[in-house]
This record gives structure tokens, sequence and C-alpha cells, in this order.
């Protein structure tokens, strides 16, 4: 039987003490595993955060990332990342063309904007460029 | 169809006025016709909702006990400098007004992330506000600090009170420049990278009555959530622009000064804004009731997307430069499309005007009036139209030479 292959996005925060340590290489060479690094960065307290997408099979995804989280690495599925407040958002549509990857779309119909979190890489240009800071970003 | 505001009056007190939207209106007049459709509309309501800068608030939070006199003195709402120019107790808070220790643009592009507007939108949520104040005391108003928590229920008074909003027609803001430049028209990306407009276009109040036929001072009007008045034209109201044949302004003309009772307001049609760069403002919802008293004022209210044209200015140097040359004109059935073409580029466009809030507001107002509860007011004084003269003039710079 075929083992269908899957291709997830996530956000992956590694503590200080991992921070120098070879650990994506090895979803490589051991989990057969493709990755693609969407966004890198390590804050100033030293914790590195990096967002992947991820893609192989089911089975050795799912030990990928059993493996990602015995190192002590937090691992968060991407979409959780970026969410934007109801409340706040006015749907005025500033959004629109500030975002990378499309994932703002206006609807002709009801004029109100639409999110697609799929579509997002959390490169966080939404965050500030929103007038009524509607958008947020959750760690 | 009734021909004055009385008869209109009459007819909502009785339930039997008809009243639509002004984005309705364009489908009646489609199947009916111009004249059909003044027989039988008789109101006709316009929505807006978009941050609007020169918008401000004035308190009076009640004598303290001993009494301070906050005139001349500096007092603070959550840490955003008031205006205390006036007697003991009424403080004025802007929009734009920042923290003192807010960095601004010191650290590039500024956040902007809490100011006046921001202050507004707690007391109208009915959240406490902090209110720090120093004076100099005088023989009858001893005290010279203050520190309390008020509430807007508390205040004698908590009134909005709008110096320029709901701007009939707007520029179409891009930046030609070779980096990303960061205005009140939000975010604009290099080489033409974007577009940003900000009208409601078919649905903004003075597009609906572009002469100021039935718009006047002391029209009552959707305010925030409550019930205002137009007080006075807006500052820097200007109805010699150019015009098309429909007599819809091609450039930013008219604009309303508007009034109204803060208390009665709520935060989702009052919302601090932050313009990345630039720096805080507010977003106001806006609705005016058009009384249609003549097939011409309701020819006037059915125009359509289509049928307006904004003007599409380079941000990056004629606007800051006060040069006056433009890069042409689109309509907002074109801005709209999600895209136009500058300089034979196709360039994507983003409203900051939030068009869905702006029907909803012509919405609830239109529900209000078919209820009853909201009747039309005759205007005292009509707002200057063309033949008035008036043009908006620069700063006539005098350098002081001592």
């Amino acid at each position: 039987m075929i083992k269908t292959a899957v291709s997830k996005r996530i956000v992956l925060h590694f503590p200080k003490r991992l921070v120098e340590r070879a650990i994506v290489s090895r979803l490589v060479k051991e989990y057969n595993l493709d990755f693609n690094i969407l966004k890198a960065s390590v804050t100033p307290d030293e914790e590195g955060l990096m967002v992947l997408e991820l893609t192989g099979k089911q089975a050795d995804y799912d030990r990928g990332i059993r493996y990602l989280a015995e190192t002590g690495v937090r691992i968060q599925s991407l979409s959780q990342d970026v969410t934007r407040n109801e409340e706040r958002c006015t749907h005025c549509g500033a959004c629109i063309t500030i975002c990378p990857t499309a994932a703002f779309e206006l609807d002709f119909v009801t004029r109100r904007v639409n999110f697609h979190d799929e579509k997002c890489l959390a490169c966080e240009l939404c965050i500030k460029a929103c007038p009524p800071r509607a958008m947020e970003l959750h760690f | 169809m009734a021909k004055t505001i009385e008869e209109i009056n009459e007819k909502i007190g009785e339930g039997k006025a008809v009243v639509v939207t002004a984005e309705e209106l364009i489908d009646i007049v489609k199947q009916k016709g111009i004249k059909k459709a003044a027989q039988e509309v008789d109101v006709v309501t316009t929505g807006t909702f978009g941050p609007m800068c020169s918008s401000g608030a004035y308190l009076n939070i009640g004598h303290s006990k001993p009494r301070i006199k906050l005139g001349g003195g500096r007092t603070y709402l959550n840490d955003v400098l008031a205006y205390t120019g006036f007697a003991a107790i009424d403080i004025l808070i802007g929009a734009n007004a920042l923290p003192d220790d807010d960095p601004r643009n010191r650290i590039y592009p500024g956040e902007f992330n809490y100011g006046g507007g921001h202050v507004i939108e707690e007391l109208v949520a009915g959240k406490d506000v902090r209110l720090v104040a120093t004076a100099y005391g005088t023989d009858c108003y001893p005290r010279k600090r203050l520190e309390t928590w008020i509430n807007i229920q508390d205040l004698n008074e908590a009134v909005l009170f709008n110096l320029r909003n709901a701007y009939q027609n707007y520029n179409v803001a891009v930046n030609p420049s070779d980096k990303t430049i960061y205005t009140y028209m939000g975010v604009l990306k290099s080489n033409l990278g974007n577009a940003n407009f900000c009208s409601a276009g078919q649905l903004s109040p003075l597009l609906n009555d572009p002469y100021y036929k039935t718009i006047g001072i002391g029209t009552k009007i959707f305010l925030g959530g409550g019930i205002g008045f137009i007080a006075w034209q807006g500052t820097q109201h200007n109805p010699n622009v150019i015009r098309s044949e429909n007599g819809v302004p091609r450039r930013g003309a008219g604009t309303l000064a508007v009034i109204g009772d803060l208390k009665q307001m709520k935060p989702r049609w009052l919302l601090g804004t932050s313009m990345l760069g630039y720096g805080c403002t507010i977003t106001v919802g806006i609705g005016v009731p058009i009384p249609i008293l003549s097939e011409e004022i309701l020819q006037y209210t059915a125009v359509s997307d289509d049928e307006i044209s904004a003007p599409v200015v380079d941000y990056s140097e004629a606007y800051p430069q006060m040069r006056p040359d433009i890069l042409g004109e689109v309509s907002y059935a074109q801005l709209k499309s999600g895209e136009i073409i500058v300089q034979g580029k196709e360039v994507p466009t983003a409203s900051l005007s939030s068009y869905s809030r702006a029907v909803e507001i012509a919405t609830i107002l239109k529900e209000w009036i078919l209820s009853g509860r909201f009747l039309l007011t005759e205007p005292v004084a009509l707002l200057p139209g063309v033949e008035s003269g008036i043009t908006l003039k620069p700063l006539k710079e005098r350098p002081i030479e001592e």
C-alpha cells in the first residue's frame, strides 16, 4: 500500500539551549522529509523561530514531529500563528495588497475581506499595516 | 413624491415612507427610470466608514474638591496629551494626539499603536481612563495636581466634534519611487506596487448630493453609532474643483464638520486607528439621509461607482512637495475591481474605507427612519456651494526676520 504524502507548514520554537544544534537536518537524513524554510530568526533573548514546510509520507512526518518534540522544540501549526481579531477587523482591505501570498481576498459581492490562513506564511507584514490592528501574532 | 421635508416626516410618522440606500437606489433607477423612482422614493440613505484624522472629543469632567483649573496646565488621558486651553474642567482630546514617550518615527516606521483616537474609543467602550493633570493653582482653584480614573458615564458632557470628515471624493495614493513609503493613505509599495483609495464612492454622503442641495448645517445624521448633526462645513471645504457632467467633483472637494453625543456612540463605529509610519487617527462611521425633494435630487443620489472619478496622486513626490500634477484619473468601479492601470502598469488596489461597513451604516439609518425613531431635519443653512467662490488656499508663508 502506498502511503499518502503530506505537506504541512509548522512553526518551530527553539529554546536557547537548542539554537546551536543541528536538528532540522536530521529530518532529511533519518525521516526522509523534505523541508522548505519559509522564515527563520533568532530573537534578542536567543530563542530561535523557524517556519518550515515539511513534505513526506504521513508515517515519516509523524515520526519526524515526535523527534522534534523529544528534542525540546515547541511546535505549532502555522495557521494558528497569525489570526484575525474579528471584533476589530473593519473589512477595509488595506491588507490585501500588503500580503505577499494573497492570503487576503476581497469578496466582490459582500465587499468583505476573507482571510485564508492556510496561505499565510506568518511574514507579519500585515500586523502593523492593518489600521485597526486586527491582525494578531500568537507564539 | 413628497415635496418638503415636513411631508416626508409625516409619511415617516405614518409608517408610509419609502426609504432605500444609495446602493439600492442604483438598481431601482435602472429598472424604473428617474421619474418613477422619484415618485416612489422619499429618502435615500448614505454611509461612509473610514479613517478621518481631523476628529476629536471634548469632555467636561466635573469639579474636584478642592477645585482645580486644568486650563493653562497639562492634562493627560491614558498618557495622551489633551488640550487644556479652555476653562477649569473642559478638555479636548484630538484623534492624532500621542503619548509624550511614543517614539514616533525615531524608530522608522513608527508603529503608533495608541493615541487620542484610541482614548476616545476606550471612553466610548465604557472603559475607565486614567486622567493625570498638573495645574498652577489660583486662589479660587487651589489644587495643583489631580490623578483619577474617569468614566464616560460620570462626565457632565462627552461630545465628539470633528472638524473635517466625510470628504467628498479623495486621492488615490501611489508610490512610483524605488522605496516603500508609509503614509496616511497606508503602506505604499515602491514602483507602483499598490494603489490605495479611501471613499465609499457611490454610497458616500457628499458624492450623493454633489451641490449640497439638501445636506446643510443642522442636518441630523448617523454619527459613530449614535445621532449627530452637521455643525458647519468641514475645514478645507472646497466646492470649486473640476466636476464631471453629472456634477460630481473629480477631486477632494466638500467636507463636513460634525458633532454628536459621545455617550450614545459605539466602538464598532468609532475605532482607534494606527497608520504605520504616519500616526494615530480614528475611523468614523457617518450616515446622512437625503430627502428626495425633486427628480434632480434623486438623479444625484442614483450616481454609481463608474460615474465617479478620482485622481491618482504620487505620494512619494507630488503630494509631499505640494505639486498639483496627477498621474491620471480612475473611476471607483475600476478601483473596486482590484486593479487599475497607472503609467501603463497594472497596479493592485486596496481601500482604507470599509465599503461593507458603509452599507451597514446606510442600512441602519434606513431602519431607524423606517421605524419612525429618526425624523429628517431641515438644514438651518446650506453649505457653501460653487457660487460661494471658496477655494482651498495654500499657506502664504512669510519668513519672520528679526
